[in-house]
């Protein structure tokens, strides 16, 4: 069984490294289709980093909501903005060394405290398993404020939506 | 007969296992799995077409391809070396990455989708615990690959077929989620093979809020699948092709055998979530029956192609968002009022909810007719 679990976590790394590079390519592809479709390559790989930890049902989600309708509006705001020929972005502005220094700089000051930090992990949470049921009874009693308030708010960008898109009455 | 396949499996994976080492055991169930569904998707997607081409021939008064084979039965090969020998055309202007992937990311999903079909009593690829929101979240991706495939082909009746197409797809998810929802409500269990065991009792299209919903269910099934009376983004007469317009050869046989698996794959989900998926008497064997009535789902969406004319985009998208959200935010109502009452009440409440409310949005959706003039002419 232990070769099937290495075998298991190095297809699970080479995702993680598909993310990455996907990542860089969403942003520094000059065509702005192919960077969306990079976008999409890392949803997706999120999406099976959730379900490499056990959370099925979040993974589902991700990709119902982050690939089926998130990407799809910015890839539809791209092709009605841009032209025929496909949008171009510039991948730089020339600051690139000072941000790069930046964030290196923030990366060696972050890392060694991270790593030396001991994260609580309670044990519940490791054992914990997926269970809609669950899901739906906790939404419903103990989180139905944000519940309700998360309803408010999409019904909300629906009204703003339909205010937004409607034509004016000249 | 009635469990041949999964014997099959098994003496298979015996024979395997007397030579191959312990730890690649799960690997060649899987393997073995996947091949069965790489093999069955594209048959049946062949012998669709024929299908298809018989049963609307018939319908129009005329027989369908009969010369190749008896019947017409080798008609799908000879379609298949010809749609492999054809010339591969690019546009010139078109984006060579976008052009080529197209294809092969509508035809992945639609192969996906096989994986959580219960075709009979313990086949099923994969027993999901989320199996109903995989079928939802895989199938929402095709969108994608349908704007790739009319932006790369840079033509403007592609990236308007493909818009089309792309809305259409957009709008019809919402009342094929909700529609979906009653089931889940009254079983408990988003897995599909939970879904047909709970339906030992009883089929849900017998009750009220199943009979409604099996239909809006259905409905938004045909318009996922573009196919007609909802097939805009690819009608012929109107925009050439849509968004596969520039497409020829093996790709465009990836288009179709995409549509043709989608459609296969609603079918069999609108049996397994309202007709019961594998359950039947039991003469015959539970996976002949899941094909039977899958199959006989699919005539029906044949009927509608002979028979129905196209709707009008703006008609297709006033029947979601007008008609279908409506009703089947309704129908989750009448299917919590089923499963709480009792009685003689149980039936009857349920049922005059969503007749009245078909009715009342039948009403406010009658389309505008202006009143009719008097002319009155000079003598």
């Amino acid at each position: 069984m232990d070769v099937l679990n290495t075998i298991v976590n190095a297809g699970i790394y080479a995702l993680m490294g598909l993310g990455v590079i996907a990542a860089l390519g969403a942003v520094t592809c000059r065509n702005l289709f192919h960077a969306g479709l990079c976008l999409a390559v890392v949803l997706i790989v999120v999406a099976g980093t959730y379900l490499s930890v056990g959370a099925e049902f979040l993974a589902m989600i991700q990709v119902l909501i982050y690939v089926g309708a998130v990407l799809t509006l910015i890839i539809y705001a791209v092709m009605l903005t841009a032209r025929l020929s496909g949008g171009e972005a510039s991948a730089s502005n020339g600051q690139a060394g000072p941000v790069f220094a930046a964030c290196a700089l923030f990366l060696a000051f972050m890392a060694p405290r991270l790593m030396k930090t001991p994260w609580p992990v309670s044990p519940s949470a490791l054992s914990a398993t997926l269970s809609v049921n669950g899901l739906g009874q906790s939404l419903m009693t103990t989180y139905v404020f944000p519940f309700e308030v998360l309803g408010i708010l999409l019904f909300a960008v629906l009204i703003g939506a339909i205010v937004v898109a409607r034509k004016d009455k000249a | 007969m009635e469990s041949i396949f999964v014997n099959l499996k098994g003496a298979i994976l015996g024979v395997l296992g007397k030579f191959m080492p312990e730890w690649t055991m799960p690997i060649h169930s899987i393997m073995i799995s996947i091949t069965a569904i790489a093999v069955l998707g594209p048959a049946i997607m062949m012998y669709l077409t024929l299908m298809e081409r018989k049963v609307v021939g018939r319908m129009q008064n005329r027989i369908g391809p009969n010369r190749v084979g008896k019947w017409g039965l080798l008609q799908p090969l000879a379609d298949g070396v010809k749609m492999l020998t054809k010339e591969d055309i690019v546009p010139k202007g078109a984006d060579p990455v976008l052009h080529l992937l197209a294809p092969i990311l509508i035809v992945a999903p639609a192969l996906l989708l096989f994986a959580v079909l219960p075709f009979g009593k313990g086949m099923i690829a994969v027993d999901l615990n989320v199996g109903i929101l995989y079928f939802l979240a895989v199938s929402s991706t095709t969108t994608i690959a349908i704007f790739m495939a009319s932006w790369g082909s840079r033509n403007k009746y592609s990236i308007l077929g493909g818009m089309r197409a792309v809305a259409q797809m957009i709008s019809y998810e919402v009342p094929m989620v909700l529609s979906v929802v009653p089931v889940l409500l009254v079983v408990g269990s988003l897995s599909t093979r939970q879904i047909v065991e709970a339906q030992a009792s009883g089929w849900f299209v017998l009750t009220p809020w199943g009979f409604f919903g099996a239909v809006f269910f259905f409905l938004c099934t045909v318009a996922e699948c573009n196919r007609s009376p909802f097939d805009l983004p690819e009608a012929e007469s109107e925009i050439v092709a849509g968004f596969h317009t520039e497409y020829s050869g093996m790709k465009f046989a990836l288009f179709y055998m995409a549509e043709f698996m989608n459609c296969f794959s609603g079918a069999a989900l609108t049996t397994t979530l309202y007709f019961g998926g594998w359950q039947g008497p039991g003469f015959l064997p539970s996976w002949i029956w899941f094909f039977l009535k899958t199959y006989s789902f699919i005539f029906v969406m044949m009927w509608f192609r002979g028979t129905l004319p196209r709707l009008r985009v703006d008609q297709l998208m006033g029947l979601a968002w007008k008609f279908l959200l409506p009703l089947t935010l309704v129908n989750i109502l009448a299917a919590g009022l089923w499963y709480y009452l009792g009685g003689i009440l149980k039936f009857f409440i349920p049922l005059v909810l969503m007749a009245g409310s078909f009715t009342i949005l039948t009403w406010l959706n009658k389309p505008y007719v202006p009143e009719k003039r008097e002319y009155q002419f000079a003598d």
